[in-house]
């Protein structure tokens, strides 16, 4: 995986709370037997109209949300099913980081598998985002900090270990097998 | 010594090596259910890795999210009729053979869906960490274990070393007190507390339902309550394990036998938590004041009593847009609205307790004419049971489709869909938008709830009819 220190980009809003895994992709489009190429297939039902052409009315249909980075949702984005394929549509799409008040803790495990940032804000800086679609805002992996265009500068919290595998762009089992020597101890404590 | 809960006394027993500040703990997983949908992309990391599952034995893989329910697609020359379904089946048939998993394949008779036939084998016991790319893994803490739902890469984390990276979650105390009236069931009840707490509410807790309501329900209606937690936010929910655990377990194939089943049972006897043991949050709920529940917008907490009117909350931007979607307004009653699908299956209510209670409405009674009611047994168990008691003779004759087993319409995975626009009394999990097929809508339930509102076409109250 690619190393993550910082990520500059504008904004993309999509202010819906609770948006579950199901939309992000819906179950159809869960028959593959890989994690490639799922960024069409992403927000399907809001992005695509019956007929299969584009939504003119949703917000990744329009121009400015062009090579946008960063997803501001409502509050618990990701809740519902484990389907990892929600964070690798998002991923194939191009976002690398979700900024929301609460993301659900199997979306939130699934995207730091993934290079995606989950990243859990005060309302009152989320407000902010909420009203000021396509900001210019930086997120700071190292300082666990997200910088606004007014110059705030807002703490976010991100689990210890999965920072550090991101800053060095670590993949976690790589770890869980430096530990195999404890885990056999721990089968064969336990009579297997 | 502080009291313990239950999840701490479980959480601390598969710590390999407990968290630091800057490390989760790597926790041992006993047993690792896996499907044809999410296992796939674990299974091809392995092999680009030279890996091996470490262990097949705490290993356990079936066929239910994209399998067809219908008879000939399954035991007829009749192909799957979703390509990608039968590409994904055969995939899981190939990497169970090459990794030396054991599979429950389609034609076999112990399979069925992943949460309904661990606890059905036996293989799901208290005390052990169970996971699974599903996050209804939830169900199976209804027998004192700690089971979640993980991602894919998680699945093969767990393949290739039996363990996961986990930051310990925080315990919720859900008390749950006094006896549920005639016709409320355990999903009337869960869909309560959903509705009580909300959707977010046990997001970062593992919860722990308690109290005399929940001491009283048997463990097909544990599971349904375990079964929603995540529908709450939480990975995970348990209850502790007694004597209607132990009963339920006794003889099962994969449970212990002999000496290893009495050694076994006073060892889940200690697994409750202890008297005076913390919990980080906790709510009070009085069953006795319950009311068949059911959903009328397209989130699970958005849920009323069946003789209730939608809630007016004109200057709520989320409830305008799903009763937009809905097609409901606030103030609407909610009895008397028409229905055009019912489904009576998924892992919350697919097993042969909920199946009696369909039966208990429809005997003797004919589907509205309209409206198609799709019956789907949990597992081939299930549905030999079903079909050995006469249940499936009173579905057939109410004019009720009756399949083979699988995750069918609770997700659409498999071409069973509700239409567009169509509303949907089902006994499934969620009522997200299109979780039933593009555009459908959907009401949950419980058996009682969509078995009434099948025979009078439109939302009943059922118990006039028990």
């Amino acid at each position: 995986m690619e190393p993550i220190t910082t990520l500059h980009s504008t904004t993309v809003v999509l202010a819906s709370t609770n948006i579950d895994t199901d939309q992000i992709i819906p179950a159809r489009f869960l028959t593959v037997t890989t994690k490639l190429g799922l960024g069409k297939s992403l927000f399907a039902d809001w992005r695509y109209l019956s007929d299969g052409r584009p939504n003119p009315d949703f917000v990744l249909n329009q121009p400015a949300a062009a090579g946008s980075r960063i997803l501001v949702a409502g509050h618990n984005f990701g809740c519902g099913s484990s389907r990892e394929h929600a964070p690798w549509a998002l991923v194939d799409y191009g976002f690398r980081a979700v900024v929301s008040t609460a993301i659900a803790d199997i979306f939130s495990s699934n995207a730091l598998k993934n290079g995606l940032l989950p990243i859990v804000v005060d309302s009152a800086t989320h407000g902010w985002l909420l009203e000021h679609p396509g900001a210019a805002v930086t997120v700071d992996l190292a300082a666990c900090r997200l910088l606004l265009p007014t110059g705030a500068s807002v703490s976010f919290p991100i689990e210890a270990f999965a920072r550090h595998c991101l800053l060095h762009g670590l993949d976690d089992l790589g770890y869980l097998q430096s530990k195999l020597d404890a885990i056999t101890r721990y089968e064969s404590a336990r009579g297997g | 010594m502080t009291a313990r809960t239950m999840f701490e006394k479980v959480w601390t027993a598969h710590e390999v090596v407990p968290e630091t500040p800057d490390t989760p703990a790597v926790l041992y997983i006993d047993l690792h259910l896996i499907h044809e949908v999410t296992s796939p992309q674990a299974f091809a990391m392995l092999a680009a890795s030279g890996l091996r599952v470490r262990r097949p034995d705490r290993t356990l893989a079936t066929l239910d999210h994209s399998t067809p329910t219908s008879t000939e697609q399954i035991f007829g020359n009749v192909p799957i009729r979703v390509d990608a379904a039968a590409k994904q089946v055969q995939t899981l048939e190939k990497n169970a053979a090459d990794f030396g998993v054991e599979l429950f394949g389609l034609r076999d008779a112990r399979r069925g869906v992943v949460h309904v036939i661990s606890p059905e084998l036996g293989a799901t016991q208290p005390g052990m960490t169970i996971v699974c790319g599903d996050s209804h893994t939830s169900t199976h803490g209804a027998f004192g274990s700690l089971a979640f739902g993980i991602g894919s890469t998680e699945v093969g984390h767990v393949f290739a070393t039996q363990c996961l990276l986990q930051r310990k979650p925080k315990t919720f105390a859900v008390n749950v007190e006094g006896r549920l009236a005639h016709g409320v069931t355990a999903k009337d009840l869960i869909l309560a507390i959903i509705g009580r707490i909300g959707v977010s509410g046990g997001t970062g807790y593992v919860l722990e339902y308690r109290g005399s309501t929940i001491r009283a329900l048997s463990m097909e209606e544990r599971m349904t309550i375990c079964n929603m937690s995540i529908e709450a936010g939480a990975r995970a929910g348990m209850i502790a394990p007694d004597d209607t655990t132990f009963s339920y377990l006794s003889g099962r194939p994969r449970a212990p036998h002999g000496a290893a089943w009495d050694e076994a049972v006073a060892r889940w006897r200690g697994l409750a938590s202890e008297s005076g043991a913390a919990f980080d949050a906790s709510v009070d709920i009085d069953a006795s004041a319950l009311e068949p529940m059911i959903t009328y917008g397209t989130n699970p907490g958005m849920v009323v009593a069946i003789n209730a009117a939608i809630p007016s909350k004109a200057d709520d931007p989320i409830d305008q847009k799903a009763l937009a979607y809905m097609g409901f307004h606030g103030g609407e009653r909610m009895l008397g609205k028409p229905v055009d699908v019912v489904f009576i299956g998924s892992c919350t209510n697919g097993r042969l307790e909920d199946l009696q209670a369909a039966a208990r409405i429809l005997r003797g009674r004919k589907v509205a004419k309209g409206v198609h009611l799709l019956i789907v047994p949990g597992s081939q168990q299930v549905k030999r049971e079903a079909e050995a008691a006469g249940l499936a003779d009173i579905f057939k004759a109410a004019g009720a489709d009756w399949r083979e087993s699988g995750c069918s319409m609770c997700l659409g995975m498999n071409g069973d869909t509700v239409a567009a626009g169509q509303y949907a009394v089902s006994t499934s999990n969620r009522n997200f938008e299109g979780r039933q097929g593009v555009g459908a809508r959907t009401l949950l339930a419980s058996p009682y709830t969509a078995a009434a509102s099948a025979v009078f076409g439109k939302i009943s109250d059922p118990r006039p009819l028990l």
